[in-house]
């Protein structure tokens, strides 16, 4: 009950923020498109991995975005359904390989990966943009043509709808007969398959939500700044979502959105003061953060939640 | 084959210089309950491993109820109706007893195990509850597999296994790790559990005096062969099985 007030009050905090000072409705926006990606890797997690190349299906996802809407100029709500599934397959494919590694080799086959795709992205300039990247003019939501402030009205909504309804996803894969088996590939790979379960396709399962999920959280950032740039799928923005992970909590849903808001706003204040430097704090942030809490800002949260019942939706 | 529940025929298999399995025949038939004894490194463990497909044979053939199972992997094995148990039991440490058990129990559930549905629902949680009860778990459902005592870890680890209603089930020193006083309990637990749901069984043990208590037949393993195959007393009088296990 307490954890279904919480979500709602969260949800009450990211629609007036942006109303009460409309400056900030693009880090709200950023911030829950990060949130999404953050959730991806939450997945990975559970099943105690670690990838440091995630951010390549949300960078894919925006550049299918963009090259969708610069062909064929469609709906925003489409171009985020194309958007995420493309990230979605292209997870599917590259999961069939990185299922069948564990630990260092899992986190560095990604990052592999990751900058296999930035290079090519970077490379390429014919056809996509190179390191300037792509824009795209700004599409319809819900077949309306907004002006710019309209429209980050109406897609922060869209994005706030889609990190509940994601976040209420993950929340019950995790208690489903897959999600349970994913987290047991954490602790006891080989007594699942001595169960007759298969580690590797549990595990591809989560990898392919994981990728789905980056995915929607790209194509929202690619609407967002109408423009991608392969600086996207950059190994330091890999390294981003996993160290807002942990900042957050990786053990619910909702930390992986606590992590990126104060990510976000951190970045945003501490880099107004100490230009340049700004990763110094949030450096010492992870340092006390790893020390002090370990389950994150969420674990922090759940402990004055928890007395009156468990962990509901999210 | 006809008859036998388990065979092996020349299945051989040696790691570098050392002959693990030696051309072994054996048969098993349902409702016997084998013990297999031997010294470490004699080959019990790579027999275990061989017939539930974690290591390939060199040569030979393992059947399992009419069929070949050579070479197929844990996994086809085990949903083919052998369990396993380990020396070191292997459960989900971060989950409760009642989590593991709910999770072994998704594979033979008929309820579909999708991706939306809770695990508590897509199971038979009755079979879940009587399982618990007849390895005198229940009063532990909710605590952490990892926190268990060895003795009760060793009890879910077979609970687990048991949930994929195997017709065998292959028991890697089922006592080990536990004392002595406690050992004969943890046997007659685990035993009546076999006896009710009808599972054939084989167990490395140690301890003689648990073996005469449980076993209807006796294998003693020497040097990757098997050196005296038959009921318990006649085994244990057979003086190469004297000298190399018994050892008085």
């Amino acid at each position: 009950m307490r954890m279904k007030l919480f979500v709602v009050a969260l949800l009450a905090f990211c629609v007036t923020l942006p109303l009460l000072f409309p400056w900030l409705k693009t880090p709200v926006l950023l911030a829950l498109a990060n949130g999404l990606s953050v959730l991806g890797v939450i997945v990975l997690i559970r099943a105690g991995q670690v990838s440091f190349g995630n951010a390549m299906f949300a960078c894919l996802a925006g550049y299918a975005t963009t090259a969708i809407a610069r062909a064929w100029h469609l709906d925003a709500l489409l171009l985020i359904a194309l958007g995420t599934l493309c990230a979605a397959i292209a997870g599917g494919l590259v999961g069939l390989f990185m299922v069948r590694y564990r630990g260092i080799f899992f986190g560095m086959l990604n990052l592999a990966f990751s900058m296999v795709l930035f290079s090519v992205l970077g490379k390429f300039g014919g056809v996509t943009g190179g390191t300037d990247g792509l824009r795209f003019d700004r599409p319809t939501l819900g077949f309306v043509q907004l002006e710019r402030d309209g429209f980050e009205t109406a897609l922060l909504g869209v994005a706030l709808l889609c990190a509940l309804l994601a976040g209420l996803l993950v929340q019950r894969y995790f208690r489903s007969v897959p999600g349970q088996a994913l987290a047991a590939i954490k602790t006891n790979e080989t007594r699942l398959e001595y169960l007759g379960i298969s580690a590797k396709r549990v595990f591809w399962g989560g990898y392919v939500l994981a990728a789905a999920l980056c995915g929607l959280g790209g194509t929202l950032f690619a609407l967002t700044q109408g423009l991608v740039t392969p600086e996207m799928g950059y190994w330091v923005r890999s390294g981003e979502i996993v160290f807002i992970a942990i900042l957050g909590g990786s053990g619910h849903a909702v930390g992986a959105f606590i992590g990126a808001f104060v990510f976000e706003f951190a970045k945003l204040y501490i880099a107004a003061w100490l230009t340049g430097s700004w990763q110094l704090v949030l450096g010492l942030i992870l340092l006390f953060m790893v020390f002090a809490a370990p389950t994150g800002i969420f674990g922090l949260i759940e402990r004055w939640l928890r007395p009156t019942g468990a962990g509901e939706k999210g | 084959m006809t008859g036998a529940l388990l065979s092996t025929k020349g299945l051989s298999l040696s790691f570098g210089g050392v002959v693990a399995a030696d051309s072994i025949d054996f048969e098993l038939h349902r409702g016997e309950r084998l013990a297999v004894v031997g010294q470490n490194g004699a080959g019990k463990t790579t027999f275990i491993n061989i017939v539930t497909g974690y290591l390939k044979p060199t040569a030979g053939q393992v059947h399992f109820a009419g069929e070949e199972i050579t070479n197929r992997s844990p996994r086809e094995i085990t949903l083919r109706g052998v369990g396993r148990s380990f020396q070191l039991p292997q459960v989900f440490g971060e989950h409760t007893v009642r989590e593991c058990l709910l999770i072994a129990a998704s594979v033979k559930s008929r309820k579909s195990g999708g991706f939306l549905r809770p695990l508590a629902h897509a199971v038979d949680a009755d079979a879940v509850d009587a399982t618990l009860e007849l390895l005198q778990l229940a009063s532990r459902a909710h605590d952490l597999a990892g926190a268990l005592p060895e003795g009760q870890r060793k009890l879910l680890d077979v609970a687990m296994a048991l949930m994929g209603k195997p017709q065998l089930l292959i028991m890697d020193e089922p006592t080990s790790g536990v004392s002595t006083d406690e050992k004969h309990g943890l046997m007659n637990v685990l035993m009546r559990a076999l006896d009710e749901r009808k599972v054939t069984s084989i167990f490395v043990e140690h301890d003689i005096d648990i073996v005469r208590a449980h076993a209807t037949r006796l294998a003693a393993w020497i040097a990757g062969k098997i050196a005296a195959d038959g009921p318990p007393e006649q085994v244990l009088a057979d003086p190469a099985v004297i000298r190399s296990v018994v050892g008085e």
